[in-house]
């Protein structure tokens, strides 16, 4: 029996032949949650999207092990079917393609049952406050940000898996969304043991998901981690006042974090 | 008849052989075209041979009509149509046959138009009285067996004031090398609908050069609808003229190449009263080293104000020997108009393939969930089940045969 873990060691990778991760260490275990926190510029989308194998993300060195098994060999299908599940900050809209083809399929390919399917995606959208009636339209498709959110927390209910990857799901403005999909995340860590990586640039994300553990990215780095405190120190002095002026990133002019409405402290939740 | 033939074939001399210097042959296969290679059929063959076909998927129909090699060879009219004063035959058995041809398509649009009329050998008429709307279809099986031949099919619809019919022509061959330019003709009058469908599923060998005009009058609609899936070069020009005020064209098409198959479509959306609609939508995928291309001009014509106009073309590219071409084209001579056109070339989209395989879905899986789900909105246009079904059957052909090939190549 493997140990059970998402563990990823050593971890470089690039993006264009411009490398954005050095040498990330981190080990989430079932049940855990792991806040993955920086500012923009500092790596966290490319984090996630080097974990799932979008095509373009290149690792140059280190490892990634779920449960065992190796994920960086494996197409991003397998990955999926070894447990791995990455919710994302801009849902993709899938014309012509049902939600309830996409969980049957999913189920084929991994040797499970497709009957039930159906029943199961009516309580999972039950319980994350989704309209079935999105389930037999196309996924996404003029949904709004809120709803594409929901729909998120609903497929990674209807899969199971035993880790999930969160890319920035805080972002938008909905905050009703946000909360009901940080809940259903939450009470998958108590009842199915999910472990998390849940990587975000606020904290208001972490005020439902409680992390056990908080780790500033900056540069591609882990900078510095810590416990639930991390992220309320983050909260109070930004990411200026716990990375030091050399900690954020100097590739980002501040002109376009003003652009962003991020103010002088990209750390800034707009909301707040 | 014969008088309609004869100046057709005096006028032959004076038109010259389409070339891709044309815009509206540009990109075509016409220089490969070798006039030379078939023959006119002078008479019928094999009129003893019942042609095979399965038409259950229709359900109840109105009439069933198969014209054999350019031959009309056989019509059945169900008594509840006939009794209605549908009337559908030969057009020299009608009365007034002579106002029917040319009625959507005076002037032929070019040799092919005239080829058709010179050695067409019967002209097959559709009509629907005013007033009478028929539920079930009109089947009209286009059927070609004879080798090296040219066949010259002509279909008339007429479809009166306030009447409704749906007709779906089936364009079908066996594996024989012949040049195929079926001409259709339909007039849609005030208040009335005609839903059209053709479903080109011809040999691989064949070549096809079909013309589609249709002309609707005030307030009447015409939807069409075509699947093209064979042959190996097959040319479809669609003219729909919305010739009364208010009139409505709604064009579709799906189609799907392999191999070394070309699928071409010239589409007029013709603008020429006030207040019509034209909506056109063509949706093809491309494989293999096949080809597409799709060029549409959308004219509004000085009178036809309020014109609301629409065309939308788009190719997904499955292989990288596959090539598509789209060209759309706008002619508006008023103001007051709302008309857009839209075309796009590309390959499945790599974020979406992404999301499905990182649900769990295989590569191969997500791509097929993609096409279909492409080809999903047009199937939606079609005016009879059966027509769905065969374009999903077809589909799901297509993507077996993709995924096959895929697991040959190591």
């Amino acid at each position: 029996m493997n140990e059970r873990v998402l563990r990823i060691e050593g971890l470089s990778a690039r993006v264009d032949e411009i490398e954005i991760l050095h040498r990330i260490d981190l080990e989430i275990r079932p049940g855990e949650v792991h806040a993955v926190m920086g500012p923009n510029g500092s790596g966290k989308s490319t984090l996630s999207h080097v974990l799932m194998g979008r095509p373009g993300y290149e690792v140059t060195e280190g490892s990634v092990t779920l449960d065992g098994i190796d994920l960086l060999n494996l197409p991003t299908w397998e990955r999926a079917r070894a447990g791995l599940f990455l919710a994302l900050q801009h849902p993709t809209e899938v014309p012509g393609v049902s939600l309830e083809s996409v969980v049957t399929e999913s189920a084929r390919a991994a040797g499970r049952s497709t009957e039930g399917v159906n029943e199961v995606l009516v309580a999972e959208a039950t319980r994350i406050g989704f309209d079935d009636r999105f389930l037999s339209r196309p996924v996404n498709v003029d949904l709004s940000g809120g709803e594409k959110k929901r729909n998120e927390a609903l497929m990674m209910g209807a899969l199971r898996p035993k880790y999930a990857v969160l890319d920035e799901i805080d972002s938008g403005l909905d905050v009703d969304a946000l909360a009901a999909a940080s809940r259903r995340i939450q009470e998958a860590t108590d009842e199915d043991d999910l472990g998390v990586l849940a990587i975000t640039h606020f904290s208001r994300l972490l005020e439902v998901l409680e992390p056990d553990q908080v780790h500033v990215l900056a540069r591609g780095r882990i900078h510095t981690s810590g416990g639930p405190e991390l992220a309320e120190r983050l909260e109070a002095e930004g990411y200026v006042g716990v990375l030091g002026e050399t900690g954020t990133p100097v590739d980002l002019p501040t002109g376009i974090i003003h652009q962003a409405g991020f103010g002088d402290d990209p750390f800034v939740d707009p909301l707040a | 008849m014969a008088q309609v033939r004869r100046t057709a074939l005096n006028r032959l001399p004076d038109v010259e052989t389409p070339n891709t210097d044309e815009e509206v042959w540009r990109y075509s296969r016409i220089s490969e075209l070798n006039l030379d290679r078939y023959t006119p059929l002078k008479r019928q063959r094999a009129v003893d041979t019942v042609v095979e076909r399965d038409l259950a998927a229709f359900g109840p129909m109105s009439a069933v009509v198969v014209i054999r090699n350019g031959w009309l060879v056989e019509v059945t009219l169900n008594a509840e149509a006939a009794d209605a004063g549908m009337t559908v035959g030969p057009i020299a058995d009608l009365d007034d046959g002579a106002d029917h041809l040319g009625a959507a398509l005076d002037v032929p649009a070019d040799l092919f138009g005239y080829l058709n009329r010179a050695f067409g050998p019967e002209p097959v008429a559709v009509i629907v009285p005013d007033g009478i709307r028929l539920e079930d279809p009109v089947v009209v099986v286009v059927l070609t067996d004879a080798d090296d031949a040219a066949v010259f099919p002509r279909v008339i619809i007429r479809v009166g004031d306030d009447a409704a019919v749906t007709v779906v022509e089936l364009h079908t061959s066996t594996e024989v090398g012949s040049l195929v330019v079926p001409v259709l003709e339909a007039t849609v009058g005030s208040h009335g609908y005609l839903r059209h469908a053709v479903v080109q599923e011809m040999g691989p060998r064949a070549w096809q050069l079909a013309h589609q005009a249709f002309r609707v009058d005030r307030l009447g609609t015409v939807e069409t609808f075509a699947v093209a899936l064979g042959g190996d070069y097959v040319r479809t020009r669609v003219d729909c003229c919305l010739a009364g005020r208010g009139a409505e064209g709604r064009l579709t098409a799906a189609y799907y190449g392999e191999d070394d198959q070309t699928l071409d479509f010239r589409t007029f959306q013709d603008h020429a009263a006030s207040d019509t609609t034209s909506e056109l939508i063509f949706k093809g995928a491309v494989d293999g080293s096949s080809r597409s291309v799709y060029s549409g001009l959308i004219r509004v014509r000085p009178e036809a104000v309020r014109t609301r106009a629409h065309q939308t073309n788009r190719n997904v590219k499955l292989s990288s020997n596959a090539w598509a071409k789209s060209v759309p084209n706008l002619e508006i001579e008023t103001d007051d108009v709302v008309c857009s056109h839209a075309s796009t070339v590309s390959p499945v989209d790599e974020d979406q393939r992404f999301f499905l395989e990182s649900r769990g879905i295989p590569t191969g899986v997500a791509e097929r969930l993609l096409l279909e789900g492409f080809f999903e909105d047009v199937a939606a246009a079609a005016p009879h089940p059966a027509v769905v079904e065969t374009l999903r059957e077809a589909l799901a052909e297509r993507l077996d045969r993709r995924k096959a090939g895929e697991e040959d190549t190591p």
